[in-house]
This record gives structure tokens, sequence and C-alpha cells, in this order.
């Protein structure tokens, strides 16, 4: 997971994982692992809305993520937000008004890159519950060790040992920024490599969906 | 969102073919589903699969002061969750039935049977003691839930290692897992839930229902025994009236039950023993199958990136600078604090604004000093007065100036 020499960057992403339709009851559900970080997501929808909660012309979604010990607190609550305004750019809601779509992730085992573990995995889990979606996003995170080296997908130890942590949604149609969460201090000229690293880096991880796809279909097409 | 409803032929068909003794799967009257155990990465978490049900447990610790009436005896806690992935039905923050149900006869069948050596969980007495807290969590429900929560959570337990402490006169050190190696719980025995499904008035039994059967029966007997063939607790609901010579059967089927599946735990418990003892990774990752054709996997990769350092700093020059901002929050005088000197104000009325509105002006659009770079005008504006219609109800607005340094 690290690197660097002096211009050519030579960053690595760690082993991931992923499995679809894992659960009978939801409509799509999915399982995603990145290194030791593991991630369960459910998907609900489109299904009935409650009337305090619908929009008129669009689908209601709403996010769930649930630690394994403890009650959410405020930290879960932001991190919903981040994903839900993820999913929102990236679902066509508007072609079903007056619907809920429900996302319930799951930590299974957290070693670092839980936001954009949860990315990847609701974003499985759209694509295995066959909702439309304009694109496709995934998370990479970024993090940048106090002597300046910048390291993707980081374990818990290296973000504890971190300056700064990034994380980046990246579409997959133009490869732009879609939600960005960091903690931390950095500078302009860092935030940029970063962008530049979690968009390269994003490749990879599109092009695994694709070959999930295919063989998860290998059989039917 | 609400669970679709069970419709009257599907009840008709689900009685009819227990009548004959069949079940939708294929079972018989007293088979359970597969059972699969499998262990997480740290201590203490635990997966079980019974059928399609799918349950996660975890066990975690912490030193707490023990209650009054019990000085030297740890504590255990018990969280159950309904989560909103397992099923439509269970909605997050809902305290149903079925979730005090299930919980408190976790607590009965955890608890109340004294399975574990509280008092080992002792660190000093009347001050500091060990709260074992087991949360689980509903994956997926199909049916049987009670089953596969006292399974994994009792298996949790047993895999469970608590830290080491130190006790030296008043002080007590924690050992982290790599100073010390962390002690397992003392277990005495390890109580399982076996649940009976009774239809038609309890004339015909099934063990181990599944999410249909359970829609459809009438009552449910919930035998809670260890290999020792001990009852830990009995619970009947639905209110069916059930004759001795059903209890004392039901409870003979659960001890052949119970003592399968704890040999089961015993050997999966082992299986991670050996696993972790020769160095191999465990956890979820690895329990993932990899010949299904919905799973695949991806070893570690390398994004190559040259040219990258010159890209970034491409981007950065050609971005225009920002515009200067003041330092916020500006101290004009000690004790004032002022933020926002200097910016735009857009509360007041502006007539360029209201032309993209299209509904009855409510507040224009408060414009951020950072993206309109061109119209910002520095230095003291006038204070613009917010309210002054006659026909406000707010009693006279006093606008306080920051006293001028």
């Amino acid at each position: 997971m690290e690197v660097c020499s002096s211009d050519g960057f030579n960053v690595t992403l760690r082993e991931f994982g992923c499995e679809q339709c894992l659960l009978s009851r939801p409509d799509g559900s999915s399982s995603f692992i990145q290194g030791d970080t593991s991630v369960l997501a459910a998907v609900y929808g489109p299904a009935e809305v409650k009337v305090s909660k619908e929009i008129y012309d669009r689908a209601t979604l709403e996010v769930v993520i649930q630690t394994k010990v403890g009650l959410p607190s405020v930290k879960e609550r932001s991190q919903e937000q981040c994903v839900r305004e993820t999913c929102e750019a990236s679902l066509l809601s508007s072609l079903h008004p007056r619907s809920s779509l429900t996302l319930i992730l799951q930590v299974l085992h957290d070693d670092g890159s839980l936001l954009s573990c949860f990315l990847n995995a609701a974003c499985m889990a759209f694509m295995d519950a066959g909702l439309p979606m304009s694109c496709l996003f995934c998370g990479v995170t970024c993090a940048i060790a106090r002597d300046g080296q910048v390291i993707t997908d980081p374990t818990a130890t290296q973000e504890k040992e971190s300056r700064a942590l990034l994380t980046f949604a990246i579409d997959s149609t133009e490869q732009k920024v879609l939600m960005s969460s960091t903690k931390g201090s950095f500078s302009v000229h860092e935030l940029q490599e970063c962008i530049a690293i979690s968009q390269m880096a994003s490749e990879k991880i599109f092009q695994f969906y694709r070959e999930s796809v295919q063989r998860r279909y290998s059989k039917t097409l | 969102m609400r669970d679709t409803p069970l419709s009257n032929c599907e009840r008709d068909f689900l009685l009819k073919a227990i009548e004959e003794k069949k079940r939708l799967d294929g079972r018989q009257t007293y088979d359970y589903r597969n059972i699969k155990i499998t262990f997480g990465t740290d201590y203490g978490c635990c997966f079980v699969d019974l059928g399609k049900t799918r349950v996660m447990a975890q066990v975690s610790c912490e030193l707490v002061t023990p209650k009054e009436s019990r000085p030297n005896e740890g504590i255990m806690f018990f969280n159950l969750e309904l989560s909103p992935m397992a099923s439509p039905a269970f909605e997050l923050g809902r305290s149903s039935e079925l979730l005090v149900k299930l919980n408190r006869q976790l607590e009965r069948c955890l608890r109340n049977s004294k399975c574990i050596d509280t008092e080992s969980l002792c660190v000093v007495s009347g001050e500091k003691v060990w709260q074992i807290r087991v949360d689980v969590h509903m994956l997926n429900h199909d049916g049987n839930l009670m089953d596969a929560t006292s399974i994994a959570a009792i298996a949790a337990l047993s895999h469970f290692k608590r830290p080491d402490v130190g006790i030296q006169g008043d002080e007590v050190t924690v050992y982290s897992a790599q100073e010390r190696d962390p002690i397992a719980l003392s277990i005495y025995h390890m109580p399982i839930c076996v649940s009976f499904a009774f239809f038609q008035q309890g004339t015909y039994l099934l063990v181990d229902p599944c999410e249909r059967e359970e829609r459809v029966m009438d009552g449910l007997l919930m035998v809670a025994m260890n290999k020792h063939r001990e009852i830990c607790s009995i619970q009947s609901s639905g209110g069916i009236m059930l004759l001795k010579e059903q209890v004392l059967r039901c409870s003979k089927i659960a001890s052949v039950k119970v003592s399968e599946i704890t040999d089961l735990i015993a050997k999966a418990l082992e299986n991670d023993k050996k696993a972790r003892k020769e160095g191999r990774k465990c956890g979820f990752a690895e329990s993932m199958p990899q010949e299904r054709i919905t799973a695949l996997k991806n070893l570690e990769t390398t994004v190559e990136m040259t040219d990258l350092t010159k890209q970034a700093s491409d981007i950065v020059e050609g971005v225009e600078a920002p515009a200067e901002m003041a330092l916020s929050p500006v101290v004009p005088a000690p004790g004032v604090g002022q933020v926002g000197a200097g910016l735009q104000n857009a509360w007041g009325l502006e007539d360029e604004e209201d032309d993209e509105e299209e509904e009855d002006g409510d507040e224009p659009e408060v414009t951020i000093v950072a993206e309109k770079r061109g119209n910002k005008k520095k230095g003291e504006r006038p204070v613009v007065i917010i309210s002054d219609s006659e026909d406000s109800e707010e009693e006279e607005v006093v606008i306080l100036n920051p006293e001028s340094s």
C-alpha cells in the first residue's frame, strides 16, 4: 500500500473482492472487501414510502449505516450524508417518483478506508438491485503521511499515523469527483495530487466492477 | 417499508402441505437447515448461516463499576438489533414485539443460565469489573432468528478473548493484545435454543420453521438446553395449549439437536484456532466463497502513474488564485469578535437576484465570497435593517453595532 519515488508515483490498492446477491430478502445486496475491511450492503426499492417522506417527482433515498458495536453516533450520520449525496448524484431517481429507496450498510470489519468501502459496496448493491443509474461511482481513500508520501487505501494503522485523510467518490463516465470528505491539513498541491491519484485508482475499481458483472452474467448472456 | 402480506392461497397451501407432512424445502419434520459458522478477523466476531437466515454477533468488553448489589461480579449486556437489512418489515429504532421477545429470550438463555463465570470478570471488587457486551445483528430474516442468534452469541462468547489485566496495589494496568496474550472467557456450558412451530392447535409440529412457516404457525415453543441435557429456559408463545407429553417430546428432540449443534460449534472453534496458529488469515474475507459466479476477488494491484506531479502542478497553476479573504473572526476590540466583516450582504432585497426567482420572492440566495470573485465590496457597508414592516409581530429589532476600535 505504499510507495513512492520522486516523480513517478506507484501506489497500490489492497486486495479487494466482492460478492453480490448474498442475502435473500433485500432486492439487491453485496459485500465488498478491501484487504481486511469488509462491508455488507443491502438495497430495498423502489418500494412504498411514508407520506411524510415522499417527494412528488423523485424517489426518496435513505441511507442507514450500522456499526458492529454500540449505537450509531454523529460520525455515522455524517458518513451517511456523504454516501447519500453520492448516490443521489448518480441514481436516476426521477424515474421512480413517490417511492423509497433504502440502502443499509453494515460494518463487518473496519481496517481503514471505511468510507470508500461503503461507496463501493453501495454501487455494487445498486447494480445487483437493477436500479437505474446515470453513472457508476467508486470510493478511493488517500492518506498523506507525515513525510508527505501519499498512500492509497490505507489500513487502520496507516490512517492513524497519517497527517491527512482524504476520501473521494469518483464517477465512471468522466472521472469527476462526486464527493470529497477530508480530515487533517494538506496543501492545495497535495489535494490535486490526491485527486489525480484517486482518478487513476478508480479506473482499476471500475474495471473490477465490469469483470464482476461479466462473470455474473456469463452463464445467462 | 411494509412487508408483502401473505396471500390466502399461500397460507392454505402451506397448511395443507404440513398436514401431509411435506415442507416447502423438502426437509423432514425434525430436520434443521444447514448451519454454517464462521468467525471474523478479531476475537469475538461470529457469523452464523442457518439456511438463508444470517446473523452476526460481536462481543466486546470494557471496564466499568459493578452493580451495588453484586460488587464482585462482572456484567453481561445483550443488545439484539433487528436491522432493516434483514427484512423490509423491520424499521430502525422501532421497538417491536418481536425485538423485545428475542432480547428477553437471549438474556434468559445466556445470563440467567449462568453459563459464563461472572466472578472471574472481577478486577477490583466493588470498583472495576469487566462488562461483556454482546451485539447481535440480523442480516437476513428467513425464519428462526432465535436459534441462529443463540448459536451466534454463544459461539462468539466462546471465541472472544479479553485483554489481560495486571494489578499492583491500587493501580490497574490493562495490557494490549501485543503486550500480553488476551485471555478467553470461562464458559461453563453452552445453552442453545431450539424452536418448535405448532400448527392446527398443536396437532402438527415442525422444527426450525422457515419464514413462510413462521407466518402461518399458531404458536412457537422455544427450548434452551445444553448438551448435558439441562433445560435452561422454556418459552411458549402464541397461546396454544400443549399437552405434557408434547412438551416432553420436544425437549427430547431438543437434546438431540443441541448436542449436534454443540459439536458443530466446537469443530468450528477448533478450525479457527488451528488456522490462527498456522498464521493463516481469518475473517469474513477468507470465508467468502471463491467458486461462486457472483463472487470475484482481485489481488493487490499497483496503480501506475507517471507525470503525476507535473499534472497536479499544472492544475494548481491553471486555477485562478482564490480571492483574498479577511481572517475570520476579526477582533476589532477585546471581547468582540466579528465574523464576515466586509462580505456582500445578500439578505437585503437585491433586484438582480429576484429575476431568477420564479416563486414569490423568498430569501434570495446567499452569495459565497470564494465563488464570486468579481463583485465583492471591501470595507464596511451600511447595516441593512432586517424587519421594518409595520405588521411584523416581532418586538422592535435592535441591532448591536460592534464597538469601533
